[in-house]
Parts: C-alpha cells; structure tokens; sequence
C-alpha cells in the first residue's frame, strides 16, 4: 500500500519541476523571514530569482549545527511566534539544546510523512501501534504518535521505560507494531524472555526501527526474536523528526519524502556535491516548512543516494543505511550526545580537572555512558574525606549531565592525573559497542 | 585538641595504595594508625602519621589527591568503657560521629574520631575522664 501515490511515485521529471518550485518559494520566504539568510545570501549577491530550478540549490549556501547554536534559541525562526504550536529541541554541541517550532501546517507534514512509513511497512486502520520512543522534547514519540494517529491505527503511548510492563501490554492487548530504536527492541525481547512470554504469545509484525544505526545482523535478530519485520525509520529533528525517509517492503534502502526534503551528498572535507551513488555527508533542504525552514543543512551523518528504481512502485531516490558521522556526534540509546556537551558540564565545575572519558558500551543490549572525571588535587580538601560527601559530589555531576545530555550517565571519579593522555589529538571516547 | 589526619582519595583497583605507601617510605614517616572506608569504585584511606604536615607536602608534590582533616586523638588505657564513655557523651549531646577507628597494644592505645561538631565535642571530651593526644607528641608513639 501506498499512502500518496501522487508525491510517492511521480515522474522524475514532475518531481524535478515541483522541487524547483517549491525551493523558489522557501528560498524566497527565508529571505524575507529570517535575517540569517538574508545576510548570507546578500554577502553572495544572491536573490530569490537566482534561484529557479533544483539544479540552482548547489548556489545557496550551507548551514550548519553551529548556526542553529548561534541563533539559539529563536533565531532561524521564520514564521511568527504566534504561528508556531510545538516547540521540540534536540541536542546542541553545547550547553544550549536546538530548539526547532513547527506551524500547524508543519505538524500536518509531518504526520503524513509518517503516515506514509507506516502505510509502506504495511501499518493500517486495523492494526495496534505502540510508539516506544521517548515522548517530551525529543521529536521521536510524539513524532511517530501523530502518524499513527493519521493512518487510523491505535496508537499505545507507551514511551520508554517500565519495560515489562509495556512486555504484557503488548501481549494483553495484541499490539501488532512498535516503534522503537533497533537496540531497544533488542532488549525488549530480553525482558520478554525473562518473564516468559514467547513469540506464539503475541501478535507483533511490524517494526518502526530508527533514531540509531543499525546492521542487517541486528535486523535479522529483532525479527527472529520477536517475530515481525523490521523496517529503517530515519529523521532528524532540525529537518522535522522521525520519517524524513523509510523503507519499503523491499528492506533495500529507505525512501525519502523528497518532496518535503531535498537530499545532497557532498564531501565533508571540500563540500563539493557528489554523484549519485556516492557516500558522503547528507544534506537537507526543507522545501516547504514553515516554522524553522533549513538550507542545505548538514546532517553530519554518512550515506549514499541510491541509483535506480525500487521495486514497491516509489519513484522517490533511496538513501542507504547510516555509515558513520562526520563528526564526533554519539548516539547512545537513540539520543544525541555530543562530547563538547560533557566537557561544558565538566568545566563548569572548579572540582573537577578539565579533562574526561566517555566511554560508550553495549549491555544486555542498553546503551551505557560513563564520564569519568579526575578530582582536581587542590579541590581535595578534608570536606570530601567521607564516601557520603564524594557521593554527594558525584551525584552533582551526574544530575547536570543528565540535564544537559537528556540521558543519565554513570559518574566514575579517577585521581589527578589519572586519566591518560595521549600524544596529539585526545581520545575522549572509547565506544565498545559493536554493530554486529 | 584535635590532631591532623591525611585523608587520602584512590581508585579502587590493584597498586595504588602501593603506591601512596611507598611515598611514606621513601620520606621515612612511621604510619601509626589508618582506617579505609571502601566503595566498590573508590577508597578513602585516613592515615595517622609521625609528622602529618610533612606527609601531607610530600604526598602532594607526588600528584596524590591528599587533605588534613582534624580528628580527636583520645589516650586509651586498660581500664574498660573508656570508648563507651565517650560514645555516650558525644550522643547525649547529639554530636554525630562522621567516623572512629583505634588501635590498641601492650596495655595503651589512640581512639580517632571525627564529629560532625568539633568544638562541641571537644567539651565533651574536656569534661570526661579521658585525655586527647596533641600532635606533637605523635613520635612517641612510634615505638
């Protein structure tokens, strides 16, 4: 099934016209809305009419996480204050998240760019959705619900956490999808295991798997283990959310709402534009958002555009799976953590050596963060010469960390000096996860 | 009244207290008493020394993560209760005890504390029967 078989599968060509269009238009509202762009584009004595085709995109310029961190919180804004009806922010590279706001119109796009995900893993009217990414300010949950909603399925909020609970809901009502990170529906299968409730017990067939990378090794797993197919949900929230592009049933590279979204791939290291089928640094321009409209956004994140056509019937151009980030960008339980974010937390306290470890594992299938931090020698004094009082110290740095990163790490305190240096560039993170 | 301690944070793995350790060998300062409160990810070890101000420079020209805190040092003889005494006094006044430790041989011994209200407990320890042990004469101790 498909959700909208005129934007999904139409022509290249109409594709091609109606991209050029609507990038005259964002490129002319931007211009006018948001004073951002308007100096860039003055500085490269650029209008809106230099800018009529698709092909004219590779004039504009880049933006980056740094100009969403420079115009915190509503700089890149275009629409009025009064117009905007969600406000989600994700991580910033420091101590200021990004703060995206979306215009009714904003979430109707949304919602039916998921809707048509879930139409093409097969999710209908019938079907019983539980949305098991985390609600609140991370566009995941809320993203995933709205669509759900728009395709007529149930939708079961049940967010993250409290995972045997959610285990038996699962098996009680009948849930017949889940959207989750791929890790978490590992884990998931885990619990279910351990009490005792087994694949003929439910009625599990589908899987919304995003918001981490993933491998086909783990795909295969999730789907023996909790018997359903399992397809790639991609999004970020600087462009929307969740559903910025999705597989098909054909599980070979996920369609992009390029309607919505214009897709480039460029080199990282020169910006130019790459070909087709090439990996590089995917970038974004929305095409018809209103709310917090982006050029040429860099995604960081490493991948190809497929050639050719799929066998589903879409028209639309493929990007395969996430390889790598272009910078140092963590995901770790489905949520971006950028090491700069720890070190702003570690130097804002005099107790503490500005230097860390973040070290990244994989346990029972969670996600585990821990900071070590060295106890600065002068700071030692005979205030802290109790296990409570070292505690209570530890419990402050993991507190703002856990406000700043959105997910809680595990404090370890080293003595001065502790912590190795390394000749030239620092190591300040070692990732033990495997991608298997 | 009270005497200084060193207060010494380290990881809890293999060698670090050797390390610390051979610090005081090295500066031949004699270890009286120690006590170490362990966490499964760190230690405090509190060390009773001859010359604690000398241990405290040493250790921290090393790079060891080292304070002096002030604990009472009271004299122990044969006679029985003498720790109960003083338990009992520093309670009915409502100091809390943050820790002790004593050792104890040949008929004498120390009893370190450390309260939550040091000058409250040093009346408490004036009005009992019991003496506290100043720092200079912590030497003698070394025997």
């Amino acid at each position: 099934m498909i959700w909208n078989p005129n934007k999904e599968c139409m022509s290249r060509d109409e594709m091609s016209a109606l991209q050029g269009k609507r990038l005259h238009k964002i490129v002319q509202y931007v211009y006018h809305n948001v004073p951002f762009y308007r100096h860039k584009l003055q500085e490269m004595d650029l209008t809106p009419d230099d800018i009529r085709t698709i092909e004219d995109i590779v004039k504009l310029p880049y933006t980056t996480k740094k100009d969403l961190r420079d115009n915190y919180p509503f700089g890149l804004q275009a629409a009025p204050q009064s117009e905007i009806i969600r406000i989600h922010a994700s991580s910033g590279t420091t101590g200021n998240p990004t703060i995206v706001g979306y215009t009714r119109k904003d979430i109707g796009v949304w919602s039916e760019c998921m809707a048509r995900s879930l139409t093409a893993y097969g999710v209908g009217r019938d079907d019983i959705f539980s949305v098991s990414y985390g609600y609140g300010l991370f566009t995941g949950g809320l993203g995933a619900h709205n669509g759900v909603e728009m395709v007529g399925a149930s939708v079961v909020p049940a967010s993250t956490g409290n995972t045997e609970k959610h285990a038996k809901l699962i098996r009680d009502l009948g849930v017949t999808g889940i959207a989750c990170t791929p890790s978490y529906a590992l884990y998931l299968a885990e619990t279910m295991e351990q009490i005792g409730i087994t694949k003929d017990m439910i009625k599990l067939r589908v899987g919304a798997f995003g918001a981490e990378p993933w491998t086909e090794n783990m795909r295969a797993e999730i789907e023996e283990r909790l018997g359903l197919k399992g397809f790639n949900l991609y999004g970020l929230s600087e462009i929307m959310g969740p559903s910025v592009s999705y597989e098909c049933r054909m599980q070979h590279g996920s369609h992009i709402n390029e309607d919505h979204f214009y897709p480039e791939i460029i080199n990282p290291v020169t910006l130019e534009p790459l070909p087709k089928g090439q990996t590089g640094e995917l970038v974004f321009t929305t095409l018809t958002k209103e709310g917090m409209p982006l050029l040429r956004y860099r995604t960081r994140d490493l991948c190809a555009l497929m050639p050719g056509e799929c066998g589903c019937g879409r028209t639309s151009v493929r990007m395969t799976p996430i390889s790598g980030r272009s910078d140092d960008m963590l995901i770790i339980r489905g949520i971006n953590v950028f090491p700069s974010q720890v070190e702003s937390v570690v130097l804002s306290m005099k107790e503490f050596a500005p230097r860390y470890l973040l070290v990244v594992d994989r346990i029972n299938n969670l996600d585990t963060l821990e900071v070590q931090v060295e106890l600065r020698q002068e700071y030692f004094t005979a205030t802290f010469d109790t296990p409570a009082a070292i505690d209570e110290l530890r419990k402050r740095l993991a507190d703002k960390l856990r406000s700043v990163l959105s997910i809680s790490a595990k404090v370890q305190l080293k003595a001065p000096n502790a912590i190795e240096r390394s000749q030239g560039k620092s190591v300040r993170v070692i990732d033990n996860r495997k991608l298997k | 009244m009270t005497l200084n301690q060193l207060s010494i944070f380290l990881e809890n793995r293999a060698g670090t207290l050797t390390k610390v350790l051979d610090l005081f060998k090295q500066a031949g300062l004699h270890i009286i008493a120690s006590s170490i409160a362990d966490t499964a990810q760190y230690g405090l070890v509190r060390i009773i020394c001859s010359e604690p101000q000398r241990a405290y420079l040493e250790l921290e020209r090393n790079g060891v993560a080292v304070a002096l805190s002030d604990v009472f040092a009271i004299e122990l003889d044969e006679r029985p209760g003498q720790i109960a005494e003083i338990v009992r006094g520093l309670s009915e006044a409502e100091i809390g005890i943050v820790y002790m430790y004593s050792f104890f041989i040949h008929g004498k011994g120390l009893l370190f504390i450390r309260t939550d209200k040091t000058e409250e407990a040093r009346e408490v320890i004036q009005r009992s029967s019991l003496r506290c042990v100043p720092e200079k004469e912590l030497p003698d101790w070394v025997v």
